[in-house]
Parts: C-alpha cells; sequence; structure tokens
C-alpha cells in the first residue's frame, strides 16, 4: 500500500504535449479513477505509474520517495488491463502463479495462493484451462486475480470493464468495489465511463488535455462541476447549456426566454451559460407558476419515468416527464426547473461563475 | 458439372507440373541401365534396386547424408536462435530505424549468390576454414537470418503489446519475455523458418561446391553431381541417390505442414 504522488509531471511524444504538469495525490487506500474521453493522455498517466513508460519531466512519488528511475518490478505495481492480457500458452493455474514464479517463491507458497485466489474471485474450476476456453468474464476474473496474487502496493487498472457486456459489467463493477473494500490497496482506475467512474471511485480526476479538469469525491464533481467541460462530460444523459444574457435594469438573467435571478457574477459584457441536467427539468402538458413553453421533439422511455427532448427558443435540451403525462413528439409542453440547480459557467473559458 | 470437370483438368495439369520430374526420379531410380533413356519414362517392367545398393556401396553416402544433415541443422538452430532474438528486438523493444535494419536486413539477400561466392572464397580461405562444415554452417546462417528474422519478427508483432507490458508489470525483463512468452507463443512461426531454413541448407548447391574439396566435408547436392561415371553419367544411381535424400525433407514438410500454413498466415488473419 503507497500514497502516490505526481509533481509537475509531464509527458510528450516528439511534438505533442500529452500530459503538463501535472500535480496530484493519490492518498493510502483509495479508489481513485482518471476518467476523460480518449486521447485525454489518462492512459499515458498510468502507463507512467507503473513503469511502462518514462515522464519527460517532474516526479512520481511512493510514499514520499521517488520512483520514476525504477523497472515496473521494483515499484511493485499490478495491473489489469482492457483486453486481460493473459498468456495464451498458460494455463488459469499458472496464468495466476506467474507473478509469484517470477518472484522465486517457493512452490507450496505458490499453490497455496493460487488456491487462495481462485478461491476469491470462484475460478475454482477453471484452473487447468487455457485462456481461450474461458468466457470474457472468466478472463476478467483471472486478470484480476493476477494482478491481485501478489499484494502489490499498487493496484492499476486500465479500462478493465470496457471489453464486457453492460450486465457483467456492471456485476464487475459491485465485485471490483467488494474487493478493494477487502484489500485496501491503493487503486488506480482509468476509464472513459463517467458513470464507472461515479460509481467505483473514492475520488475522481477528469482528465481533459493533458490537464486535471477537477479533482473530487464522485458528489463534487457531479454536483459542483468546476467548468462547463467536466459539467458537460459527468452525468448521463449531459448537462443542458442555455445561453444567457443579463438584462438591463431588471437584474434578471434572461436564459432562452426564461427570467432567472441573477447569483452570480457575470463577465464583462454581461453574457453567461446557463447549465441544468437534464434529471432536474421537469416537462409538463399542463402549466404551472414559472413553467415556460416549450416544443417537444421526442420522447424515450426510461421505464419509471420518460426523458423528454425539446426546444427552448433555438436550443436543444433534456428533460424527464412523468409516464402517465403523455407528451408525444410535437405536442406542446411546458417546462420548468428549481432555479438553485442551474449553475452558471462563463461562455468564453468556460469556467464555472 | 463443367466446373467440376475444368476443376479437376487444371488440377492433374498443376499435379502434373509439380510431381512430373519427381515421379519420374522415381521411376528411372529402380529401372535397370539399359531401359533409363527410353521416352516416354513409363514403369519398368523390371524394377531393380541396384542403383539404391550402388548409392550406399560405392560412395561414402552415409558420410554425406551425415554432413548434410549437421550442416542444415546447425545452420537451422543457428539461424533460430539469433533470428529470433533479433525480431524480438525489432517487434518489440525501442529500438531506433527499426525499418532502416529491417529493409537493410532483407537486402542481404537480394545479392545473387553468384556474385558473393569469390569474395566469401578468399575470407572462408583466410580463415582457414575452408573444405571444413562450419564454412558452410556460417555461410548458409547468413543467407538465411533475413528471411528467419522477417517472418519471426512480423509474427512477435502480432502478439498484443498489452502482453508484453503484462509481463513487464508481473516481474519478467526482457530476456525472460522473450523466452518464457514471446517463444512459446510463437511456434508456429518458428517452424515455419526452421523447416524453409532446412530445406534451403539441404539442398544449396553453389557454396557446397566452392567451399568444400573432398568427401569429408561435402554435402549432397555437391556429392551427386560429382558422382563419378566411367563412361557415362550414373543417371541410376544420381536418382536413387536424389530419392533418398527428399525422403526426409518430404516427411518433415508433411509433419509440419499445419503449423507452417499457421505460419505463413499469421498475422493475415487474426484468429
Amino acid at each position: 500500500m503507497a500514497e502516490i504522488s505526481l509533481v509537475n509531471l509531464s509527458k510528450h511524444f516528439k511534438d505533442v504535449e500529452v500530459i503538463q504538469g501535472l500535480e496530484l495525490v493519490i492518498n493510502e487506500g483509495e479508489f481513485f479513477t482518471f476518467v476523460g474521453p480518449s486521447g485525454c493522455g489518462k492512459s499515458t498517466l498510468l502507463n507512467m505509474i507503473a513503469g511502462l513508460e518514462q515522464p519527460t519531466g517532474g516526479s512520481i512519488r511512493f510514499d514520499g520517495s521517488p520512483v520514476e528511475r525504477f523497472s515496473p518490478k521494483e515499484r511493485d505495481v499490478a495491473m489489469v488491463f482492457q483486453s486481460y492480457a493473459l498468456y495464451p500458452h498458460l494455463s488459469v493455474y499458472e496464468n495466476l502463479a506467474f507473478p509469484l514464479r517470477m518472484r522465486k517463491k517457493g512452490k507450496e507458497e505458490i499453490d497455496g495462493e493460487v488456491r487462495r485466489v481462485a478461491g476469491l474471485l470462484g475460478l475454482d474450476d477453471l484452473l487447468s484451462r487455457k485462456p481461450k476456453q474461458l468466457s470474457g468474464g472468466q478472463r476478467q476474473r483471472v486478470a484480476l486475480g493476477r494482478a491481485i496474487i501478489r499484494r502489490p502496493r499498487v493496484f492499476l487498472m486500465d479500462e478493465p470493464l470496457s471489453n464486457l457486456d453492460a450486465l457483467l459489467r456492471v456485476d464487475m463493477r459491485a465485485e471490483l468495489k467488494k474487493l478493494h473494500r477487502e484489500l485496501k490497496i491503493t487503486t488506480v482506475y482509468v476509464t472513459h465511463d463517467q458513470a464507472e467512474a461515479l460509481s467505483l471511485s473514492d475520488r475522481i480526476a477528469v482528465l481533459y488535455q493533458g490537464a486535471i479538469q477537477q479533482c473530487g469525491t464522485p458528489h463534487e464533481v457531479y454536483l459542483e462541476p468546476a467548468n462547463r467541460y467536466v459539467a458537460g462530460f459527468i452525468g448521463s444523459p449531459p448537462m443542458n447549456f442555455v445561453p444567457c444574457r443579463y438584462a438591463e435594469g431588471k437584474n434578471r438573467l434572461d436564459c432562452g426566454g426564461i427570467g432567472l435571478k441573477k447569483r452570480v457574477r457575470l463577465s464583462e459584457n454581461g453574457r453567461a451559460v446557463m447549465g441544468i441536467r437534464p434529471e432536474f427539468v421537469r416537462v409538463s402538458g399542463r402549466k404551472t407558476k414559472g413553467s415556460i413553453r416549450v416544443q417537444v421533439t421526442m420522447v424515450e422511455p426510461a421505464g419509471s419515468f420518460n426523458w423528454v427532448d425539446f426546444y427552448l427558443g433555438e436550443v436543444e435540451m433534456k428533460g424527464t416527464g412523468a409516464v402517465n403525462e403523455d407528451l408525444g413528439a410535437g405536442s406542446p409542453a411546458f417546462m420548468s426547473f428549481p432555479e438553485s440547480k442551474a449553475l452558471y459557467f462563463d461562455p468564453d473559458t468556460g469556467k464555472r461563475l | 458439372m463443367v466446373k467440376k470437370t475444368a476443376f479437376y483438368l487444371l488440377l492433374s495439369v498443376v499435379l502434373a507440373y509439380c510431381a512430373g520430374p519427381i515421379i519420374w526420379q522415381i521411376l528411372t531410380s529402380v529401372k535397370p541401365d539399359q531401359e533409363l533413356a527410353r521416352i516416354p519414362p513409363l514403369v519398368t517392367s523390371h524394377p531393380t534396386a541396384a542403383h539404391y545398393i550402388a548409392v550406399f556401396s560405392g560412395y561414402p553416402f552415409m558420410r554425406i547424408i551425415l554432413n548434410s544433415a549437421i550442416v542444415a541443422l546447425s545452420t537451422t538452430i543457428l539461424s533460430l536462435a539469433a533470428g529470433s532474438a533479433c525480431a524480438f528486438g525489432l517487434a518489440k523493444l525501442r529500438v531506433r530505424y527499426k525499418s532502416l535494419v529491417l529493409a537493410f536486413v532483407l537486402s542481404v539477400s537480394m545479392f545473387p549468390p553468384i556474385a558473393t561466392v569469390s569474395p566469401l572464397y578468399l575470407i572462408i580461405r583466410f580463415l582457414g576454414l575452408r573444405d571444413t562444415l562450419y564454412a558452410l554452417i556460417i555461410t548458409y546462417t547468413t543467407f538465411s537470418l533475413p528471411l528467419c528474422i522477417w517472418i519471426i519478427t512480423n509474427f512477435f508483432r502480432s502478439v498484443p503489446d498489452e502482453i508484453y507490458r503484462a509481463a513487464r508489470i508481473d516481474g519478467c525483463g526482457p530476456w525472460r519475455i522473450y523466452y518464457l512468452i514471446m517463444l512459446p507463443l510463437s511456434l508456429p512461426a518458428l517452424f515455419t523458418a526452421a523447416i524453409l531454413v532446412f530445406i534451403f541448407s539441404w539442398n544449396e548447391f553453389l557454396f557446397a561446391l566452392t567451399f568444400t574439396a573432398t568427401a569429408s566435408s561435402r554435402t549432397i547436392p555437391v556429392a551427386i553431381a560429382l558422382f563419378p561415371g566411367l563412361h557415362e553419367i550414373p543417371w541410376g544411381d544420381i536418382a536413387a541417390a536424389s530419392v533418398t535424400v527428399t525422403v526426409p525433407v518430404i516427411l518433415l514438410a508433411l509433419a509440419f505442414q499445419r503449423r507452417i500454413v499457421e505460419g505463413l498466415t499469421s498475422g493475415a488473419v487474426r484468429g
């Protein structure tokens, strides 16, 4: 177990700046997730922590001591890959035993550890199989087992669930979380799936264009996004954004026809972007106090409620409607949301106002 | 129906073209001397084993087969060892100018042997290796390495990088990744390279003719070509010898046929 600190870490390939001056401390025993779109540098970051790639600048420290000159073996990290990366010519038993054999452990110790991990992950009956005789979920388990068998200081996972089908992914998510709670090993997880990041992590860092946009607990990044990028990336379906203008004299913000109380300092030209999550937007066939008339374009049933797409003036938005509302495409409707849930962003820099 | 007839017609043409000379050779090897020149070369009514007996009693043929076997096996082992190590570097390690290296390696095999045989002869003589098996083993290894490196590099490249990285994380250095992971995974490619190199060394003629002088280091193709005839060329003995030495190669190819196909097509189709 270790605390990982990244100090002014940067990496560039030739002219391309992948990671720029990154500062971060991952606490001991924490489940920490880097989330971001593909190409944001999150895998590079993980590979640098693993020791598979060398940083071009800055320092990586485990419990305060720099490790960037150490090989993966010396760092004592374990890693799970997206494609599982099992050794195809070895049986499940040998795959699990491999990291221990590389560390010259005794025969009996290896056997005991393999059986312990196999028991933990429900692989007891599969030990003699080859990887290609396993299903995706089973392969995933073996990959996990191979990583946890030698009780590493740091556990690294590079999109480990993205090759599984949706149902299995949710199962494995819960299993990962349980496993982490039992082992309490510092875990760094990389994913592009914000739902996965939210459900698994103690803390999340949203990575975009080689820089951390925001770092915090799942609740913080969801409810208090630091900028428009984070607001749009975290949460599904993504947040609605409506351009606003300060209405002179009334001391109110005009957001596509909705008048909102001005609560934030606006940029000099009096403009802002208002963001509201679809789950806070209520669309109904009946007019209520403060609601505004919109045009519905599509209704997607989500079981206990409906997602409703509509136009507020020129802006396309998404909200929720009750199942019994009987809304349909083209039908007129009324939209409202609690003003307190609205967030405001600088239209130029994207920063939260 | 027409399609099927055409197919079999084409098949028999190809078969006749490929197998014709071999069948002719086999027929020749069991004919009595007086029938040898008869055209068309039909099956003889008096098959004889005289040529086979002559080959093994009249010439130091066992010695020659042994020479060939030593040369071919040593060449194969050396080429595979050096070739796969080189391929590992080119396929998986951080090496500068990889494609340049590969192109350079290939260029070695572009010179026609006849262009290199004289300077090589001088070198071999300078090293004092003339008329030894070493002369042949070294030259053959040099010339078969490019093929080995290319086949194995391509196969190594098809091994996912994540497996390589997983092995590093699990605590392997490059050397252990090479022999614990890459080599076992690449058996089909190794078999393919091995059999091609073996056949090349088994059949090579020009260098063998130039670098050897006596039966102590002579290999099969040269020995057969130099079968002494008193007044005429001993076609029957030559045929018998050829058939004898072709058999192991054919057996080898048949035994590893499936492996070879796997090796040659790997990378083209991902399982």
